[in-house]
């Protein structure tokens, strides 16, 4: 801001070097911010890759799990009269709750969106509607687990079982299921929805060859975060009941029976006193972490196969 | 300036004489043509208004036989024609609390170009979409008044607009295929229409009509989008042409391309009046000159200010308004 009277034109631009300072001093901090996620990610798969080093075999995931912590432990399985130790009953629990819950929330969370953006009039109701859905996005995940105990559980009496892990679950990621499909719904131009109403397609007609289409793989997306969200919540089926020490994997044709889930097992293993449960629980979590990127991944794909612009 | 405005206007008047007479498009008019048959969609609309639209209105033209036109509301012009197969009356068109068109009374003859232009905003595209009731896609866009086609008010309560628009296809300003295959977005509209037997014999014909079938016959399974802007305007087109409509709504159909593009557009246009009604929204009044037989004029605040034969408008319009506009003195 210095007045130049000379009118002379400064080749080295030494007043701009100050300016240029602060964006550099600026790109640092934003680097560095950047470079937290990436580093805490990083620490924590190290430490528990080397926590579980060792513990993670293959008996680990075909096991039912023990009370036992010597039962898990790689050395011993040769010397047990009951055989290796894992968390298979829970590995099997957590698919078929993810599973469940993926059936339930694409009926009810692309319902739902479809309505919202492709039905419902633009009025005062379905903008309420629309900012709850928002809001119970929200809410804590052991607020959800409470409403599936009271719900679930208790009034419709179906006791502590997949069904109502699947439907607490459902209940949980269904406002993010919503949003991210109505944003999916609402991606899709105009003006394909006027060219198909324009040949004399009727408005389902519309919607199940065009705008649907368009809009699956961003759906499925945002469908896939989301149960990889609800495969690694903890507070919900905690207070739903899942259980902790069970032999059986679940049975998906006896939906209201007894279920244990990863999660629950990691906490409960993470709980114990005894130090080689700090093994397991590590050896759990990276058994979830990677189902849970395998999931990421499939979304990353899926949204990469059906991008246009790619 | 004014005489740089002199200029062009002899220069714009003596171009599209030469259109005309080159053409010999605007002396012709085919005044007692062929519209007694073509009375689809009145099946339950009685038998009184089919008659009216044909029958009488070649013994009186201008006279007000066929549906009322108020006077009061009456553009300048000749807006009734001999053998209209879309009449306006009295259309108004509310976008919430705005009135987008007042009072619109004119007629689309059968099978020739009815151009609509105008200034933005006049409401020439809203006349165009109330046509075929694309503003019944809009929340807040309510029509009051009646616009008959083949002389039924489409408005009536017992006309479907699904069904009004498989008779009355739209070309739309952006070319906007569908992101599916050449082949797959000319049959759409065939296999909504639940028409889609023979197809590849009618996507092929629609393409042939479309002039676009040299281009593409090799790559049908191609993705749409893949074409040019001009070859995606062609294919909406056919498109639109396959499920073989009545009525043609374009609305700016060249406005996004380039000259030769345009220049094909424009052609296609004049071939399709042979066999289809067509009505073209357009910003370009060389355009309306070139390839329409009538042309409406709409100003702001969306008043139909003249309606009349391409070249009366053109050469010697009764407004002064209208005169202005077209000499590009404002708009």
């Amino acid at each position: 801001m210095s007045t130049d009277t000379d009118g002379e034109f400064e080749f080295d631009g030494s007043a701009i070097e100050r300016k240029r300072l602060y964006g550099k001093v600026f790109l640092g901090l934003c680097v560095s911010a950047a470079m937290v996620g990436i580093v805490a990610l990083i620490a924590l798969l190290a430490d528990v890759i080397y926590e579980s080093w060792g513990w993670l075999t293959w008996e680990f995931l075909t096991y039912p799990p023990s009370q036992v912590a010597e039962h898990f432990d790689p050395e011993n399985y040769g010397a047990l009269d009951t055989g290796p130790a894992g968390m298979y009953p829970a590995i099997v629990g957590s698919i078929y709750l993810i599973v469940l819950t993926a059936v339930f929330t694409l009926f009810l969370g692309v319902g739902a969106a479809i309505y919202l953006e492709e039905y419902a009039p633009d009025s005062r109701l379905t903008r309420f509607i629309e900012a709850n859905i928002t809001n119970l996005a929200g809410v804590p995940s052991i607020v959800y687990g409470l409403l599936g105990l009271a719900m679930f559980v208790r009034a419709l009496q179906t006791g502590a079982s997949l069904i109502a892990g699947a439907l607490t679950l459902t209940l949980l990621i269904l406002p993010i299921v919503i949003v991210s499909s109505q944003e999916s719904l609402r991606a899709v131009p105009d003006s394909m929805r006027q060219a198909s109403y324009g040949t004399g397609a009727t408005k389902w007609q519309t919607i199940r060859n065009v705008v649907l289409p368009e809009a699956v793989p961003g759906i499925m997306t945002g469908i896939i975060l989301s149960l990889s969200r609800a495969i690694g919540e903890t507070a919900p089926i905690l207070m739903v009941g899942a259980a902790v020490s069970m032999f059986t994997p679940p049975d998906l044709t006896s939906p209201t029976g007894a279920f244990s889930a990863m999660p629950m097992m990691i906490f409960e293993w993470a709980s114990q006193p005894d130090a080689a449960f700090q093994h397991i629980a590590a050896a759990g979590i990276v058994v979830l972490l990677t189902i849970l990127l395998l999931m990421n991944a499939a979304a990353v794909l899926i949204r990469n196969k059906y991008d246009r612009r790619a | 300036m004014s005489d740089e405005t002199g200029d062009r206007r002899t220069g714009l008047r003596s171009t599209l004489a030469s259109v005309g007479s080159d053409r010999g498009r605007f002396a012709i008019g085919n005044l007692l043509s062929t519209n007694a048959e073509t009375t689809g969609m009145t099946a339950n609309s009685g038998s009184k208004a089919a008659e009216t639209t044909a029958a009488e209105r070649t013994t009186d033209a201008g006279a007000d036989s066929g549906a009322e036109m108020s006077a009061a509301d009456r553009p300048l012009g000749s807006p009734r024609v001999d053998d209209a197969i879309i009449e306006s009356r009295d259309l108004d068109v509310f976008y919430g609390d705005t009135q987008a068109l007042q009072g619109i009374n004119m007629d689309i003859p059968e099978k020739q170009v009815t151009a609509l232009i105008g200034p933005s905003g006049c409401g020439k595209s809203t006349f165009l979409r109330s046509i075929n009731r694309m503003n019944d896609l809009i929340d807040v866009a309510r029509v009051e008044g009646e616009l008959h086609f083949h002389g039924k008010n489409i408005y009536d309560d017992d006309v479907d607009p699904v069904a009004l628009r498989r008779k009355i296809g739209m070309v739309f300003q952006k070319p906007n295929p569908f992101p599916k295959s050449i082949f797959d977005n000319v049959a759409y509209g065939l296999r909504v229409q639940g028409k889609d037997d023979d197809i590849e014999e009618k996507v092929h014909q629609a393409l042939e009509r479309a002039a676009l079938i040299d281009e593409v016959e090799d790559k049908l399974d191609e993705s749409g989008l893949d074409l040019s802007g001009g070859q995606q305007q062609r294919l909406c087109i056919a498109r639109a042409i396959a499920t073989d409509p009545e009525v043609i709504l374009m609305d700016e159909p060249a406005s996004a391309l380039d000259p030769v593009a345009t220049s094909k557009i424009e052609d296609l246009v004049e071939e399709l009046a042979q066999e289809y009604t067509v009505a073209i929204v357009t910003h370009n009044m060389q355009q309306a000159a070139r390839i329409s037989d009538k042309t409406a004029v709409f100003l702001t605040g969306g008043h139909l200010v003249e309606f009349d034969d391409t070249n009366k408008i053109f050469e010697n319009p009764e407004s002064d308004r209208v005169e202005d506009y077209i000499t590009g003195k404002f708009g």
